[in-house]
């Protein structure tokens, strides 16, 4: 597995991906669903999963999936970041299921994952504290007697369309994770009104929710487990970068290519174009560490935890410059509601504070690479 | 069967140079020798034809070769003989008649014969076809006469690739015409050039009167800036390359600092550095994945983003280092040139090279390509976008203003 050498499959798979997602999210649709209540579209999540097999990738075979890999993974959210395909993959495939694979809770997984892969079922990784902080050492949920857990949590990626929650709680031994049903007495969600209107959060009160553990002894702890998820949806989340800030630089070339001003494109002005050959390097720099990371927890090409914070840092700060240049080329028009820049650029700011944010994972990666032990 | 082939080929290349290595072992085989072995072997650049120091096969497939050669410490040619190995070889090759070719190639390569480049002049840098060095035809004889500057090895190098005016009447691109220069020459006068480091890395070449036989012309007359198109694409390739170990480099300069100096560390210095290595290590990435995509082709336009970015990196390492240096950044060690003409590198071994490597960085956004000029590169080239609107279109070159 030579890194950054994709396979043909891994080309088809591409292919695949991007169809699917351009014919499932064009951009009135995308518009119209975010102003559902949930936010997105359970015909296109089956389509998705039972048609075209993308939900199950990371899934392995015993549980209906595809038993690929992050490589693949990326790729098909490239394409969702595109095209800001509304739906709640990071929850339910980035976070939620690589977290009960790392649990080994075998019994769990059988029940859950193949709704997974047919895109009946959505699942949320309840992780956060009150206020939205992320895997926090003593969680604001506690587990009472009998497993019922007592709590509130914030920022939940996707916890109000999940069908089942892992949720984070203080219990006896330290932090756990249990699995609570989406309609369990006692939870509450109320929808946390987003900046970036294509992806949903969610707050959770717990009142005495009747929970089961998740997790089989011999198998990582529930904050190893957080971790990998967290990683996991990191890789995702750069990779989706990738896809948007792509879309904006074919956005912006575009119309300087079209865009006529003192008689000329706006495009043969060097400050015009040095700015978009600055968003080449950007979107160029971030795909490498995206694909990086991906390689990095497949094939062991560089520490996949390093390589995933190296990801983070290098893909939030090219979206977010990217989705700022693309707002200034395209001038007035670019400000409006009605051109989708808007919708990328929230994109590009919510999701760099996403999982810990971006300054956490400069941190760590500071301490991994400057003063290495 | 065309998948397998370049398996073919890279099995090719591979044994060839074992074979070299086995009859010339590089620790017993004097530099030219070995040198020339390798020559007549075909693997000075692999893609060049057979007999002209080439097997016939893909660029990307020099890696295999100087993996094996220099891997059982053979000489590192593109390091004593940057221009002939990186620019003057694809030239040549493609463009001088053959039996000057033939006469040219082999001292090139085996660096009995180093080259210099003698493009740039004080009036024609980023607008390198406005150059006024004049040639003038008498009987079957070129005579030169003109200023170069930023000429690197001048002083050590036989020979130069030489962009010259035939026809100062004809728009500037078409009135040019490329040559092979002796710089034995007595027409030509090199003169170190002093920088802003104290060194002199660099030479100015006059040239009264230079005389060049009409067969080292490469190319016709009022062709030269094609020719020179081919020189150029190989410079950017040659200084784009980039590392491809994480932390080499400048960074590596900083990151090395910065553990041996505790005591000048703070949060707002370990953020920059932070950010610093970030853009460096998606630099490198950026180069390993351009070179697994591009396969055994060379790299095209797109390696103008690793010299893009590699040089304004290291401008914003230095500029760290000096930073988290402080009030020892302001001492420096010596501005005399070491003894005249100096060869340096970036890699200067003393107690001030953080220093003199921050000068030096200056240069980076300039030589090989403006950085302005790059970002012009990325923008037409890359993305399409339109050239700007420009007054010396279609104009005789005697017309068009210069200064």
């Amino acid at each position: 597995m030579v890194e950054f050498e994709f396979t043909d499959e891994q080309r088809a798979l591409r292919e695949v991906a991007r169809d699917v997602c351009t014919r499932s999210a064009p951009e009135e649709e995308v518009r119209r669903l975010m102003g559902t209540a949930e936010g997105f579209d359970r015909a296109v999540l089956r389509r998705l999963g039972s048609d075209v097999g993308l939900l199950g990738l990371a899934v392995p075979e015993e549980h209906g999936g595809a038993g690929a890999g992050l490589v693949e993974l990326a790729l098909l959210a490239e394409e969702t970041g595109r095209t800001l395909l509304p739906g709640p993959l990071v929850g339910t495939v980035a976070l939620a299921v690589p977290a009960l694979l790392a649990t080994g809770d075998d019994a769990v997984a059988k029940e859950l994952l193949p709704g997974v892969v047919e895109g009946t079922t959505v699942l949320a990784l309840a992780a956060t504290d009150d206020r939205g902080g992320w895997a926090p050492a003593q969680p604001s949920v506690a587990a009472g007697a009998g497993g019922r857990l007592t709590g509130e949590q914030a920022h939940v990626l996707d916890g109000a369309a999940a069908d089942a929650l892992l949720v984070l709680a203080a219990a006896d031994d330290g932090p756990a994770l249990f699995l609570v049903d989406g309609d369990a007495a006692g939870l509450t969600r109320e929808v946390q009104s987003g900046l970036d209107l294509t992806r949903r959060q969610a707050r959770l009160r717990l009142d005495g929710v009747v929970a089961r553990p998740v997790g089989s002894a011999a198998a990582a702890t529930a904050a190893a487990a957080v971790a990998t998820a967290r990683r996991t949806a990191a890789v995702v989340l750069a990779a989706a970068a990738v896809g948007s800030a792509q879309r904006m630089l074919d956005s912006s070339v575009e119309y300087a290519r079209q865009r006529l001003q003192f008689g000329r494109p706006i495009g043969s002005f060097q400050a015009v174009k040095h700015r978009c050959a600055d968003m080449l390097v950007d979107v160029e720099h971030a795909r490498s560490a995206a694909y990086h990371a991906a390689w990095a927890a497949d094939a062991g090409t560089d520490d996949p935890e390093l390589a995933a914070d190296l990801a983070t840092v290098v893909t939030a700060e090219a979206h977010l410059r990217v989705a700022k240049s693309t707002v200034q080329v395209h001038g007035g028009i670019g400000f409006t509601w009605e051109h989708p820049t808007h919708l990328h650029y929230k994109r590009a700011v919510s999701d760099a504070a996403l999982l810990g944010g971006r300054a956490a994972a400069a941190a760590r990666l500071a301490d991994a690479v400057l003063e290495p032990a | 069967m065309t998948t397998t082939a370049p398996l073919t080929h890279r099995d090719l290349v591979a044994d060839t140079a074992r074979r070299v290595v086995a009859e010339h072992p590089p620790e017993s085989t004097p530099r030219a020798e070995f040198l020339g072995a390798c020559f007549d072997a075909g693997l000075a650049w692999v893609h060049f034809p057979r007999g002209s120091g080439g097997l016939g096969v893909e660029a990307g497939l020099q890696d295999v070769a100087d993996s094996i050669l220099q891997g059982a410490g053979g000489p590192v040619p593109f390091s004593i003989n940057p221009m002939g190995y990186g620019m003057a070889g694809p030239t040549v090759v493609e463009h001088a008649r053959p039996e000057v070719a033939a006469e040219l190639l082999r001292p090139l390569a085996t660096c009995e014969e180093l080259w210099c480049q003698l493009f740039s002049e004080p009036g024609a840098g980023s607008d390198l076809a406005g150059l006024a060095t004049r040639a003038v035809l008498d009987g079957d004889t070129w005579v030169v006469t003109g200023a170069k500057v930023w000429t690197s090895l001048a002083h050590r190098a036989r020979r130069a690739l030489l962009l010259a005016r035939t026809d100062p009447d004809a728009p500037k691109h078409r009135g040019l015409t490329y040559f092979v220069l002796d710089m034995t020459d007595p027409g030509v006068e090199v003169r170190p050039l002093r920088q802003m480091t104290g060194a002199a890395e660099f030479n100015e070449v006059h040239l009264d009167g230079a005389r060049i036989p009409d067969t080292h012309r490469l190319g016709e007359v009022g062709d030269g800036w094609r020719v020179a198109m081919t020189t150029l694409m190989n410079e950017r390739r040659a200084i784009g390359g980039g590392s491809s170990r994480r932390g080499s480099g400048s960074i590596g300069a900083a990151l090395q600092l910065w553990r041996e100096r505790p005591d000048l560390r703070t949060p707002a210095l370990r953020d920059r550095l932070t950010a610093l290595f970030a853009l460096a290590d998606a630099a490198r990435l950026t180069g390993e994945r351009q070179r697994v995509e591009s396969g055994d082709r060379p790299i095209g336009p797109e390696g103008s983003i690793g010299k893009l970015v590699g040089a304004e990196l290291n401008q914003a390492v230095y500029d760290f280092c000096m930073d988290l240096l402080g009030v020892e950044a302001t001492l420096y060690g010596s501005y005399d040139p070491p003894d005249g003409v100096d060869d340096e590198t970036d890699e200067h071994a003393g107690p001030h090279d953080v220093q003199r490597a921050f000068l030096r960085s200056r240069a980076n956004t300039i030589e090989g390509g403006t950085s302005e000029v790059l970002r012009n590169i990325l923008g037409e080239r890359l993305l399409g976008l339109p050239g700007d609107i420009r007054v010396d279109t279609g104009r005789p070159w005697r017309e068009v203003p210069r200064g």
